[in-house]
């Protein structure tokens, strides 16, 4: 979409209230950022008035998924967010299936989330976190394409006059079989459209899928590869300006003052705003003269108390909730794993702990807006379009009608554009220059303070053996930070957040994959000043670390192969069993490993899916470490683009990984020390081996593949890194440790 | 005021001599294709071609790149053909978000014009991009497609 099409569009951006229509029956030409296409898409409301619901080009809605032009050009709307994981491809893959269309027309849009609250949530949930694009929207959107299907078919058989149950439809073409006539989607759209929906569609036996299932290209390439893709910091609108913002780097601490003067006769300076209590930003000409002006601000925080926060007294807070006197929440038991630990002839004990982490999009973030006081509206990335709105609706002060938001492509999400904390800042600035957009593009150096972090966590694992070497008892006792009671206090379950189980929960999505006569998994909640967010994987990332390098060290501890002794714990987890036997054979486990190559191994659930992992390494110095290949299985249930699957599991390892050898923000006066990616390194192309996958998809559940194989990441190589050293790593990342790769 | 030549047209540019030329591409020249990742030459998101040498154009002043030919992500296709470095990106459907890609592509344009034929291990030396989607894979897989092409 080039950058004038998006400022044709804006001046059509308002309501416009039909005057001789019922005062419930709106009106909305809306310019929308749509994926890959620039559309907009004029809504006439069916509120009791005519059925027909047209796009802005004058083609009909059959439902509110499926468009079609006269020229059979398919527009399949997404509700869900494009980050980089495919979703926007793999939901039109969805809807096509069912529809039967030529997926060669098939182009796609974003519908606005104003649009869907003025059409009673019509598009269902926007949030696009937690693996759910596909899995938590497949039902709906599927029948979405087969109910438009039913609706052409019936469309035809009537103009036909023939009974529907004689015509099929292929490729957008139905065809009447017992005469052989043959018509398209686009001749019959308007008499399709004035048809009432069926109540109930049957949806195909995945094994029938020809679009779905298959490895079809992405609809968002060519863009991205021309540099013709708009992303948020790229939107220009007329009459913009640019604004860069510092918030009190100390968490909860306040903006004292500022010395406006000192930058008042600074190059392309327009003004200084105040953002909530906390943040000062510089709205300018350019942004670089926004930056260069806010750097020069002479700015005085008041700190507060957490000033005197830092890693040291977080850790030592943490290390005190792993005193089983300490008050904790228990996520799963069975057995009791204290005496059974107490009357034991071995034990084995460790503790292990994970750092925080910034999600780092590659694109720091960003919001525009333009605000009077009858519209506001926002152009952004947001993983969440329902929540961008809100947060305009409430920045703004203005009623949910007269705020809109418009998705624009993320440059990576990764959890932390679910967030809306930009979004409020960029409402809050241009309130303060009504009738003028502003984009807010935050500096990385503010990105990497002012995130929402990776909880911190500790946690001491203890095991007990009987006579025989069989494990008896296993006791996982969790300390650390917990993101639900910050960021969704009302998920908490009688204080407890149960989130903090993943992978190690007694059922659900997030099972864990062993069965022990005695099992305690329990967590003291302590929860720092430091915001924390839901980062890529979220708590599976830490809780897959500590129990999977824990079984390798009991493992090792009586002598056993780290696969043989999984597999004897796992005999009522099938399919836990099954992606790690997927591993194991594909990389060999149990025949020798090139000389001087070791292996590691680990297998977590999460997100609904089952997934392994298996790394060689070999290590030169005794700390640097060259990953020379990688296995991983995963069990979605179903994959809709294997080949976008494949991509997620990659990438899955490439962000753990990063994380593992080169992340870790720490605290410092209250303050995150890391600025910039000098300081938070994140992996290159000469570290990352190949990823072989090896897909196992089962059937009969539907599981998200964007985060469940971060898990298995780290624990991979820290248990090669055993292997191949006899050294246990138990803290990340391995930089403190001065382990870094060859 | 300074004349910057960038995809073979010369613009006049209203800015100081020590802005990053990285925001005068993208703020007065208005090509958005070279992206904001870091501002400190970490990430390669903004990297261009400054006299056919890959540069992240954030590390480089308007004055030093006066005088030079300077080509963006939006130069790289000649007569209305996409270079091959990007045929090959489109054949191998390398982007996932997408926002690293150009400079990505920009890297990889140069290296293929100092070697046509590119080792792994020229690849690992040269191509020193961040991709937080961990795009690695494909782009190797695309560098070795594009060489061939």
């Amino acid at each position: 979409m080039p950058p004038q099409a998006l400022e044709g569009n804006v001046m059509n951006q308002h309501v416009m209230p039909k005057s001789n229509l019922k005062l419930n029956r709106r009106a909305f030409v809306i310019g929308t950022a749509a994926a890959g296409a620039g559309l907009a898409i004029g809504l006439d409301l069916p509120f009791g008035g005519p059925k027909v619901v047209r796009a802005a080009d004058g083609s009909p809605e059959v439902n509110v998924w499926v468009v079609i032009r006269p020229d059979n050009t398919t527009v399949i709307r997404v509700a869900r967010s494009e980050m980089g994981q495919g979703t926007l491809t793999g939901l039109a893959q969805l809807v096509a299936e069912e529809l039967e269309c030529d997926w060669s027309k098939v182009v796609t849009e974003y519908p606005t989330p104003g649009q869907s609250v003025a059409r009673k949530r019509a598009w269902g949930d926007f949030s696009t976190g937690g693996s759910r694009g596909i899995r938590s929207s497949h039902d709906y959107v599927r029948k979405g394409g087969a109910t438009a299907r039913v609706m052409l078919i019936q469309a035809a058989a009537n103009e036909w006059k023939v009974p529907a149950s004689e015509c099929t439809a292929a490729n957008s073409i139905i065809t009447h079989t017992p005469s052989g006539r043959t018509t398209t989607y686009g001749k019959v759209v308007e008499a399709a459209a004035r048809l009432e929906p069926p109540a109930d569609v049957k949806l195909k036996d995945p094994k029938d899928w020809k679009i779905a299932g298959k490895a079809v290209k992405r609809l968002d390439t060519v863009d991205k590869t021309t540099g013709a893709m708009i992303y948020g910091a790229d939107i220009k609108l007329p009459g913009m300006l640019n604004a860069t913002i510092k918030d009190c780097p100390v968490f909860g601490g306040k903006l004292k003052s500022y010395d406006e003067a000192k930058i008042a006769g600074m190059k392309g300076v327009k003004k200084v705003v105040k953002v909530g209590d906390s943040a000062v930003a510089v709205v300018a000409d350019t942004w670089w003269h926004a930056k260069t002006a806010l750097d020069a601000l002479p700015i005085v925080w008041d700190e507060g108390e957490n000033a005197k926060v830092s890693s040291e007294s977080i850790a030592k807070w943490l290390a005190e909730g792993l005193d089983n006197a300490q008050p904790a929440y228990i996520g799963n038991q069975n057995g009791d794993a204290k005496a059974a630990i107490a009357s034991a002839v071995k034990k084995v004990e460790a503790v292990y702990n994970y750092p925080y982490q910034n999600h780092a999009t590659m694109e720091p973030l960003n919001a525009t807006a333009l605000y009077t006081p009858d519209k506001c509206e926002v152009w952004c990335g947001t993983q969440n379009g329902e929540a961008a709105f809100a947060a305009t609706i409430e920045a703004s002060g203005l009623t949910a009608e007269k705020c809109e938001v418009h998705k624009l492509i993320l440059g990576g999400g990764f959890g932390r554009r679910g967030m809306t904390d930009y979004v409020r800042q960029a409402v809050l600035i241009a309130k303060e220059m009504p009738g003028t957009p502003v984009k807010l593009l935050w500096s990385r150096e503010e990105d990497m303070a002012q995130g929402k972090f990776h909880p911190v966590t500790q946690c001491k694992l203890t095991g007990a053996f009987d006579a025989d070497n069989n494990l008896t008892a296993l006791h996982v006792r969790l300390s650390g930070q917990s993101i639900l009671y910050t960021v969704r206090p009302a998920a908490l379950v009688n204080g407890m957040d149960t989130a903090a189980f993943q992978g190690l929960s007694p059922s659900g999505d997030a099972a864990i994959g062993y069965s022990v006569p005695n099992l305690l998994v329990e967590h003291s909640m302590r929860n720092p000043h430091v915001p924390p967010g839901f980062w890529r994987g979220v708590n599976v990332n830490h809780n897959a670390i500590y129990m999977e390098c824990f079984m390798d060290e009991l493992a090792h501890s009586v002598g056993q192969d780290p696969v043989e002794f999984r597999r004897k714990l796992m005999s009522k987890h099938p399919k836990h069993l099954a992606v790690l036997n997927a591993v194991a054979e594909k990389i060999g486990w149990g025949t020798p490993a090139p000389q001087g190559v070791y292996r590691g191994i680990a297998q977590v659930m999460g997100y609904g899916s089952y997934v392994a992992g298996a790394a060689e390494i070999s290590v030169t110095e005794g700390s640097k470490i060259k990953v020379h290949r990688i296995v991983a299985s995963t069990d979605p249930g179903y994959i809709v683009n294997p080949a976008q699957v494949e991509r997620q599991i990659a990438g899955s390892f490439v962000y753990g990984l990063s994380a593992l050898f080169y992340g870790g923000c720490t605290v410092k006066d209250g303050k995150i020390e890391q600025t910039n990616f000098d300081t938070y390194n994140s992996m290159r192309i000469a570290e990352m081996p190949k990823v072989e996958c090896v897909m196992v998809p089962s059937g009969g559940f539907w599981g998200g593949v964007g985060e469940p194989t971060i898990g298995v990441a780290a624990p991979a190589v820290l248990n090669a890194y055993f292997a191949a050293t006899g050294k246990r790593i138990r803290s990340v990342p391995l930089k403190d440790q001065n382990i870094t790769f060859a | 005021m300074a004349n910057l030549t960038i995809n073979g047209k010369t613009i006049n540019v209203d800015v100081e001599d020590d802005t990053p030329l990285l925001w005068a591409i993208r703020e007065n020249v208005g090509l958005t294709g070279t992206k904001y990742g870091c501002g400190i030459a970490q990430c390669g998101a903004c990297t261009v071609h400054i006299d056919g040498v890959a540069m992240r154009s954030c590390g480089v002043t308007v004055s030093e790149a006066v005088g030079k030919q300077i080509t963006t992500i939006e130069g790289l296709a000649s007569n209305g053909t996409l270079h091959k470095v990007q045929q090959a990106w489109i054949a191998n459907d390398v982007p996932q978000c997408g926002y690293c890609q150009a400079g990505m592509i920009m890297a990889v344009a140069a290296l293929l014009n100092e070697k046509p034929k590119p080792t792994d291990k020229d690849i690992d030396e040269t191509i020193t991009n961040i991709c937080r989607c961990g795009t690695f894979q494909q782009v190797r897989e695309a560098i070795h497609a594009a060489a061939s092409a």
